[in-house]
């Protein structure tokens, strides 16, 4: 288990990438699958950024991965306003170029990319956005 | 990241190289407005050397081919796709909004 803290800005999104990179190279994830895991955490800490925090300065993400039963779970705390990704509708991703719009994207793109997506607030009012990936999930 | 851009006779052409994210991503917005603001809309994204691209640079995407189809005057086709991209652009639906060529000679002669 592993836990670190990032700046929420986008000049974090480097290193928030190469952390969740690493843990999911330990747990021995494919390269396909560890590309999958990093956009979504990206996804998942660009909308926290943009969204929870919403301009506030001195932000902060919390990311805790750990492993368990095959799994490798990331869980992404912060302070911001509560913001639940499920609220979010799905983009179209089928209409032609005049119908797409680009809001929702990046949080279709996590719930694709990762087994499983789930949002709480905790008892101290932290937002608490939970992603899990299956080991040998292929695809 | 690191944008480059070139101007063919028939095409510009944009190489992007590195990874496009939430904080790179305004760049190669820049780098497509400042051609469609000069008036040229056929544009080669030259993806060889782009290692990642999160749904920022979808977005950059996006508005620009909308600047560059609207009266038909151009589009921006993707060239030399890397395979983790292309996954993701399937995943959001965006393969079908953009030919896609093997090779940037072949983009290039598309215009």
């Amino acid at each position: 288990m592993s836990k670190t803290t990032f700046a929420a800005n986008f000049d974090s999104l480097d290193d928030i990438r190469e952390f969740v990179g690493e843990e999911a190279r330990r747990v021995g994830f494919s390269d396909k699958e560890i590309y999958a895991i990093q956009l979504a955490a990206d996804e998942a800490s660009t909308n926290i950024i943009e969204y929870a925090y919403d301009g506030v300065e001195n932000g902060k993400i919390e990311i805790d991965c750990s492993i368990v039963n095959e799994e490798l779970k990331i869980v992404m705390r912060d302070q911001g306003k509560p913001f639940d990704p499920s609220s979010v509708p799905e983009p179209n991703v089928n209409g032609d170029l005049a119908e797409r719009k680009i809001g929702g994207l990046g949080i279709y793109l996590m719930r694709k990319l990762m087994d499983k997506v789930s949002y709480e607030t905790s008892a101290e009012g932290d937002n608490l956005l939970t992603m899990v990936k299956r080991v040998g999930d292929r695809g | 990241m690191e944008i480059t851009t070139k101007q063919f006779k028939s095409c510009d052409m944009v190489t992007v190289k590195g990874r496009i994210d939430s904080s790179t991503a305004p760049q190669l917005t820049e780098a497509l407005e400042g051609i469609t603001g000069d008036g040229r809309y056929k544009i080669v994204l030259d993806m060889s050397e782009l290692e990642y691209m999160s749904s920022a640079g979808f977005r950059a995407l996006l508005s620009g081919q909308r600047v560059c189809k609207r009266y038909n005057r151009g589009e921006i086709v993707l060239a030399v796709v890397p395979q983790r991209v292309q996954e993701a652009l399937e995943l959001a639906g965006f393969t079908e909004l953009f030919k896609t060529f093997e090779d940037t000679v072949e983009a290039v002669g598309n215009f």
